[in-house]
């Protein structure tokens, strides 16, 4: 079971690269892929730096082309697949059908992955995927249960990659459109989910309010910790009642139950967060890189131990994790 | 098939919301008489929802078919179940009526001989996709409902003409699907027993911010616009190449929303008082603003855009 790990600059890379990932993920500083924002990603000459320094010391780079291009801009995308292919990356992680075929005609020998962003939730939509464009690996949207997945995996015969840790998505991949309601610009065809040049912060007399396109998401007392203005992850009211009435503030973390996924079959863990610093990347990839190591070599009695939780638990949105929909309970 | 002198043809999409039997029954017994043209029939947003079965769904189709209705067959939009895959490939292997494609899985098991509808939720988003189901067998597509008019235009201007294209124009906006229901978390009860809680909200479960904001909708494990869609002034004329125009059904007024835009396609009524007519029909406000290419949310109602 191999670990991918973040990458939204090179010093991020880096830390990925030394503290045990398999494989690094980035995308270029532009809105074909789903973490465009300001300051973030690779110029070309990174990537060739970057991919380098792991393919020196046994790593993979995958790059993310992820989000849907407009006709206008199409080849902004088709450009953006020659650039990776060019620089020698090691698979695409692609959603759109057009740029997909793209690729597949003009870069027979390019390994194609398809991204949580193609929605594909069954094995018979990743196999449509894996018939047509020959994709190696589909990652799944964090909406199955550990039985759903296992049951997919059992079916379908092209390897799967799951969210392992960070930020949430509680809506299907691909098809959310919250963040564009509201502000214009969402994940599938600008690639960042309620951007900040929307983010209003207000403090009143006694609270201190987050505000997306003057929608407000929530309010917060002097006591409370608050945290950036997902509308997914906002307080609402709901029959009279307010609160966390999509999801609260947490983190995805599959610790718990890394054997389980280990034993069905899952071929990679994914590790979420372009948009973190060195520091958290390095922390989580070294914890997941002891967990799986750990795990491989005495599944049955793993235990995802108190330090390595602890640590994941501080890196954590709202200082909170969850098994989110993998468990039953939770959805 | 085309329809004399009119710019475009009405379509009723698939009901989102859960409702009893008999209220079903008598919805689409009510729509054999107006004069929408196109009718989605199927359960796309949750499972459980077994009011209707298969069966019940087939029988609607003929009545619906024999009153001179084009139907077309829609599939789950997030499916996670074995069963629901069952249930998916009845629809895609029956042999009268057209399938709506709402999931790559569909796309398959339609097999890329079979004429079928792509869906909102299959992200068409350029031609060059477009291009890859047409090849699969789609015969006309749903523009995803953030795409704008200009958008629109330059995907279809740049497939073949027999392509359709279809534009959601008015309802209550499907926008996120999520594995956990939220009208079961809303009323603290488990998923797994929901009894299926949300057949009490016909027109969904209204979320509001806390400056009491009327801002989404919870209908089960689908997340909703709590404003309605409506592009009736955009809909005057047939110019921006729409072959249709699409109204989801809601607990009130369908027939009179229908009624109105037939009578603002055959040119009897204007577009500002049909739709000051619609707006009676839209509880918490109209919203058009994908369409400009502006937040969803927004509604532009500036002549010169329009």
């Amino acid at each position: 079971m191999d670990l991918v790990c973040p990458a939204g600059n090179l010093p991020s890379l880096k830390a990925a690269v030394d503290n045990g990932a398999n494989s690094v993920y980035l995308g270029f500083r532009d809105e074909t892929n789903a973490r465009h924002f300001a300051g973030l990603n690779f110029k070309d000459q990174q990537i060739e730096t970057g991919v380098r320094y792991a393919h020196e010391r046994g790593v993979q780079v995958f790059v993310a082309i992820n989000t849907y291009p407009q006709p206008d801009n199409i080849t902004q995308w088709q450009r953006a697949v020659d650039r990776a292919a060019e620089l020698g990356v090691d698979a695409l992680i692609l959603a759109d059908l057009g740029i997909m075929e793209y690729a597949r005609s003009n870069w027979p020998d390019l390994r194609l992955h398809l991204s949580v962003q193609g929605s594909a939730t069954t094995s018979d939509a990743i196999d449509f995927y894996a018939e047509k464009f020959d994709i190696r690996r589909a990652v799944l949207p964090r909406v199955l249960s550990v039985r759903q997945v296992a049951a997919l995996i059992e079916k379908c015969e092209t390897p799967v990659e799951v969210f392992g840790f960070g930020s949430l998505c509680v809506m299907v991949e691909g098809r959310c459109y919250l963040s564009s309601y509201v502000t214009g610009q969402g994940p599938n065809t600008f690639g960042a989910c309620s951007p900040a040049q929307f983010v209003r912060w207000t403090e009143t007399e006694s609270n201190l309010e987050t505000r997306v396109n003057d929608v407000l998401i929530d309010r917060f007392g002097p006591d409370e910790h608050a945290g950036y203005p997902t509308i997914c992850k906002g307080r609402f009211q709901v029959n009279g009642e307010t609160g966390y009435a999509i999801e609260a503030p947490t983190s995805l973390n599959v610790l718990p139950i890394l054997p389980e996924l280990m034993r069905i079959g899952v071929a990679a863990i994914k590790i979420e967060g372009r948009q973190r610093s060195p520091a958290y990347v390095a922390q989580v990839t070294s914890v997941f890189r002891q967990a799986i190591d750990a795990c491989k070599q005495n599944p049955d009695d793993f235990i995802a131990n108190d330090a390595w939780l602890a640590r994941l638990q501080s890196l954590s949105e709202g200082s909170q994790t969850t098994l989110g929909a993998y468990n039953r309970g939770w959805q | 098939m085309s329809i004399s002198n009119l710019p475009y043809r009405l379509s009723l999409g698939p009901l989102q919301f859960h409702w009893p039997k008999q209220v079903m029954l008598d919805f689409y017994r009510d729509i054999e008489s107006t004069n929408v043209d196109i009718v989605y029939l199927g359960e796309t947003v949750c499972s459980k929802r077994r009011e209707f079965g298969y069966g019940d769904w087939m029988d609607v189709a003929e009545r619906l078919l024999d009153s001179g209705k084009e139907v077309v067959l829609s599939t789950l939009a997030l499916v996670e179940a074995r069963s629901e895959l069952g249930y998916m490939k009845r629809q895609c292997d029956n042999e009268q009526f057209m399938v709506e494609a709402n999931d790559m899985s569909a796309v398959r098991m339609l097999g890329g001989d079979t004429a079928f509808v792509g869906g909102a939720t299959l992200n068409i988003q350029n031609q060059d996709s477009l291009k890859v189901l047409i090849d699969q067998g789609l015969v006309r597509w749903v523009a995803p409902h953030e795409m704008s008019a200009s958008v629109m235009t330059a995907v279809a201007a740049n497939s073949a003409d027999e392509i359709e294209c279809e534009v959601f124009g008015w309802g209550r906006m499907p926008m996120a699907y999520s594995a956990r229901c939220y009208t079961t978390r809303a009323l603290d009860i488990p998923k797994d027993q929901c009894k299926n809680c949300c057949i009490q909200y016909e027109n969904g479960l209204m979320l509001s911010t806390r400056d009491d904001e009327e801002f989404l909708v919870i209908n089960g494990i689908q997340t909703m616009s709590a404003k309605t869609t409506c592009l009736a002034r955009e809909f005057q004329s047939g110019e921006h190449g729409a072959d249709i125009l699409r109204i989801n059904p809601q607990a009130l007024g369908t027939n009179s929303i229908i009624e109105l835009l037939d009578q603002l396609r055959n040119k009897s009524v204007n577009a500002t008082a049909v739709t000051d007519e619609m707006a009676k029909f839209a509880p918490d406000g109209l919203c058009n603003g994908y369409w400009h290419g502006a937040p969803g949310m927004d509604y532009c109602d500036d002549a010169a855009i329009l």
